[in-house]
C-alpha cells in the first residue's frame, strides 16, 4: 500500500545533472544520452548568439533589455548543459531576475530613452573595438587546451563545492567584493539623501 | 488498468510498467521519456483542476468570510461557476489597443504561466516521487518567482497605457524590495537542514521528527509575508489596485489573456502554499501518519491548508498604500531577516560543531520562538511610535516651488 519507504539520502549522491525521472531513488535517475546534450548545446548557442545579437540590432531599448534577458537565459541553458546546476540557477536568479529588472527600472526613469535609440554615434570605432574583442576570444577558445571532465569526475554536487571555495581559498576576494558593494549602497544612499544638493 | 483500481493512490505499479519498458525497449532513453511526460501530465493535470477548483474555493470562502452567499447558482452550490466563468471569457472578444507594442502584448499571458507551471516539479510528492530532484531546489524557486514579475512587467509596458504602466512600475519595485527577505527567509531552513535539495529538507524534517517551523518561527512569519506580496494577492496587490490604477498591469487584457492572468495567480498562491508546507512544515510526512495515508494527499491537504490561510488573509485584509507596503519591507523585515540568518546560523554552527545531540534542537526552538515574539513586538513598537509615525521632515505637497506666471504687463485697453 506504501509508497516504499524512501532512502534518506536523496540526490545527496546523485549527480548535479538534472535527472527528471518519476522515482529517483535505486539509481533510476536516467542520465540523458549525450547526442540530447549536443542537440541542447546548439539549440542553446543560437538562442543566446541570436537574442545577443538582436540586442544590437533593435532599436527600442526596451525590447533590447527583453532580447539582452533571453541570451541570459540561453546562458543559463548552457550552464546545465555543463552539469553546472549552481551556476544555472544564480545566472536566471541574478541576471535574468535581477539585474534586467534594475535595467528596466533604470529605463523607465528616462523616458526618453525608451523609444527609438537608432542615432548611435561611433558606430565604426565600436564596431572595430567589438570585432576585435570578439576575435580574441574565438582565438584564446581555439588555442586553449581544454581539460575534458569523464563522466566519473562530475562535480557530485556543486553549491557545496562553491561555498567551500568561496569560503576557504577564496574568502579574501569573497569579503573584498562584499566591501565594494557596501562602498557601492553607502554611495547611492548619499547620492539620494533630501537636501544634499543644497549643501 | 487494474493498477488503476486496485489502489488508485499507490504509485508502485509504475514501477513495473519502467521495468516492462526497459526489458522491451533494451535503453533507458525511453524509461527516461515516458516517465517524464507521466510525470508532467500528472503535475499540469493537478495544476489545471486546482485552478478551477480553487476560483470556486476562493469566491466562496471570501462570500462567506464577508457574510454573503458568493457564486451558488450554476450547479450543485455552485460548483459549476469556474466553468460558466471559463466559457465567458473565451467567447469574449480579444481586444488589444492599437498603439500596443504587437508581440509583446501578447506574450506575458503565456509567460507568467511557465514559472507557475515549473514550480511544482521540484515539490517531493512522497518519498521518492519528484519530478526533478535539483540539488539547487530551493534557489531554482526564488530564481522563478523572480522570472514572474518580469512577465508581469512586460505586460504592463505593452500596453502602452499610463495606468498599465504604473502597475507595471508597482510591480519591479516591490519585486526589488520583497525579494530580498524572501532569500533571506529562505536561507534559515537550508542552513538548518544542510541542503537546498527539496527532497532533502523534508527528509530532515523527517529524519529528527520536527517540523522547521518550530525551530524557525521568524522565517515562516517573514517568507509567508514577502511571498503573498510576490502574488499580487489583496494585502498587497498594489500592481493591479483597482480603486487607483484601474487594474493596474492587466487592465489592456481582455478575454482569456485575463483569465490567464487570473489563473496564474491562483496556480501561484497553490505553489507559495506547496513551498511553505514543504520548507517548514514537514512535506508529505505528517508525524507517522504517512504510513497510514498516502504521503502525496498529506501533501496536497497541506496545500490547501495554507491556501486557505491565504484566502483568509484577502477576505479579511485591506489593501496597504504603496509607501506602506515598501516601507514594511525595508523596515521591518529586512532587518528581521538579517538578524535571523546570524542567529540560526551561530545555532547551527553550535549544534554542529559541538555535536550537541538531538536535545539541542529543542533548545534551538525555545530561543527562536521566545526571539521571535520579542523581536516581533520590538519592531511593531518601533515602527508604530510617534517618531516613525509622523514625517519629519516637509512633504513635498506645496514644496515644489512652481514657477509664478510671467506678471500680466499692461493691458492696452480697447
Amino acid at each position: 500500500m506504501q509508497n516504499g519507504k524512501g532512502a534518506p539520502e536523496h540526490g545527496a549522491q546523485q549527480h548535479a545533472r538534472l535527472s527528471v525521472c518519476l522515482r529517483c531513488g535505486e539509481g533510476r535517475g536516467v542520465v540523458v544520452d549525450d547526442t540530447a546534450v549536443v542537440v541542447a548545446f546548439y539549440v542553446l548557442a543560437v538562442l543566446t548568439l541570436g537574442s545577443a545579437l538582436m540586442v544590437s540590432l533593435v532599436r527600442d531599448l526596451i525590447h533590447a533589455v527583453l532580447f539582452l534577458i533571453l541570451s541570459f537565459v540561453g546562458v543559463a541553458g548552457l550552464y546545465i548543459t555543463l552539469s553546472a546546476d549552481f551556476v544555472a540557477v544564480v545566472q536566471v536568479l541574478i541576471y535574468a531576475g535581477a539585474i534586467s529588472v534594475l535595467m528596466l527600472f533604470a529605463i523607465l526613469l528616462t523616458p526618453r530613452s525608451a523609444r527609438d535609440n537608432s542615432a548611435v554615434s561611433y558606430r565604426a570605432p565600436i564596431s572595430i573595438v567589438a570585432g576585435l574583442v570578439g576575435a580574441v576570444i574565438i582565438f584564446v577558445g581555439l588555442k586553449t587546451d581544454w581539460a575534458t571532465v569523464s563522466e566519473e569526475d562530475r562535480f557530485p554536487q556543486t553549491a557545496a563545492e562553491i561555498g567551500k571555495a568561496l569560503l576557504d581559498p577564496y574568502v579574501l576576494p569573497f569579503e573584498v567584493a562584499s566591501v565594494l558593494l557596501v562602498i557601492a549602497m553607502v554611495g547611492a544612499i548619499i547620492l539620494v539623501r533630501p537636501g544634499s544638493e543644497e549643501r | 488498468m487494474t493498477f488503476l483500481l486496485d489502489a488508485w493512490y499507490n504509485f508502485d505499479p509504475f514501477d513495473e510498467l519502467y521495468e516492462w519498458l526497459q526489458d522491451t525497449a533494451g535503453s533507458t532513453e525511453l524509461v527516461y521519456v515516458v516517465s517524464a511526460v507521466l510525470g508532467a501530465t500528472a503535475i499540469l493535470t493537478f495544476v489545471g483542476l486546482g485552478a478551477l477548483a480553487n476560483v470556486w474555493l476562493e469566491r466562496r470562502i471570501i462570500g462567506r468570510i464577508q457574510v454573503r452567499r458568493g457564486p451558488n447558482r450554476v450547479g450543485l452550490w455552485g460548483l459549476l461557476q469556474p466553468v460558466a466563468d471559463a466559457i465567458k471569457l473565451i467567447q469574449k472578444e480579444v481586444l488589444q489597443p492599437r498603439a500596443s507594442d504587437g508581440a509583446l502584448f501578447n506574450l506575458p499571458p503565456i509567460l507568467v504561466f511557465i514559472p507557475a507551471m515549473l514550480t511544482f516539479a521540484v515539490f517531493a510528492w512522497a518519498p521518492d516521487l519528484v519530478y526533478a530532484d535539483l540539488n539547487v531546489g530551493v534557489l531554482y524557486l526564488l530564481a522563478l518567482s523572480s522570472v514572474t514579475s518580469l512577465a508581469i512587467f512586460i505586460a504592463g509596458w505593452s500596453s502602452n497605457n499610463k495606468y498599465a504602466l504604473l502597475g507595471a512600475m508597482r510591480v519591479i519595485a516591490m519585486a526589488i524590495s520583497y525579494e530580498i527577505p524572501m532569500v533571506l527567509a529562505l536561507l534559515a531552513p537550508v542552513i538548518v537542514a544542510g541542503t537546498m535539495n527539496i527532497p532533502g529538507i523534508v527528509d530532515w524534517q523527517r529524519q529528527y521528527d520536527v517540523w522547521l517551523a518550530f525551530l524557525l518561527p521568524l522565517p515562516v512569519f517573514i517568507y509567508a509575508i514577502s511571498a503573498t506580496a510576490e502574488l499580487n494577492r489583496t494585502p498587497a496587490d498594489i500592481a493591479e489596485a483597482e480603486s487607483e490604477i484601474i487594474a493596474g498591469f492587466h487592465t489592456e487584457y481582455s478575454g482569456m489573456k485575463f483569465g490567464l492572468f487570473y489563473a496564474v495567480e491562483l496556480i501561484n498562491s497553490l505553489a507559495v502554499s506547496g513551498i511553505i508546507a514543504s520548507l517548514f512544515f514537514g512535506g508529505y510526512s505528517l508525524y507517522g501518519l504517512d504510513e497510514y495515508i498516502p504521503p502525496w494527499i498529506i501533501f496536497i491537504g497541506k496545500i490547501y491548508f495554507f491556501y486557505f490561510g491565504l484566502i483568509w488573509l484577502r477576505g479579511t485584509w485591506p489593501r496597504l498604500r504603496v509607501d506602506q507596503l515598501m516601507a514594511f519591507s525595508w523596515k521591518m523585515l529586512i532587518p528581521l531577516a538579517l538578524i535571523n540568518v546570524v542567529l540560526v546560523a551561530t545555532e547551527v554552527l553550535l549544534w554542529r560543531e559541538l555535536e550537541l545531540g538531538d536535545w539541542f534542537l529543542a533548545v534551538i526552538a525555545a530561543v527562536n520562538i521566545v526571539l521571535a515574539f520579542l523581536l516581533l513586538n520590538l519592531f511593531f513598537r518601533i515602527l508604530t511610535s510617534s517618531y516613525y509615525r509622523l514625517p519629519r521632515r516637509v512633504r513635498l505637497v506645496g514644496e515644489v516651488s512652481v514657477p509664478s506666471l510671467p506678471a500680466p504687463g499692461p493691458v492696452a485697453p480697447s
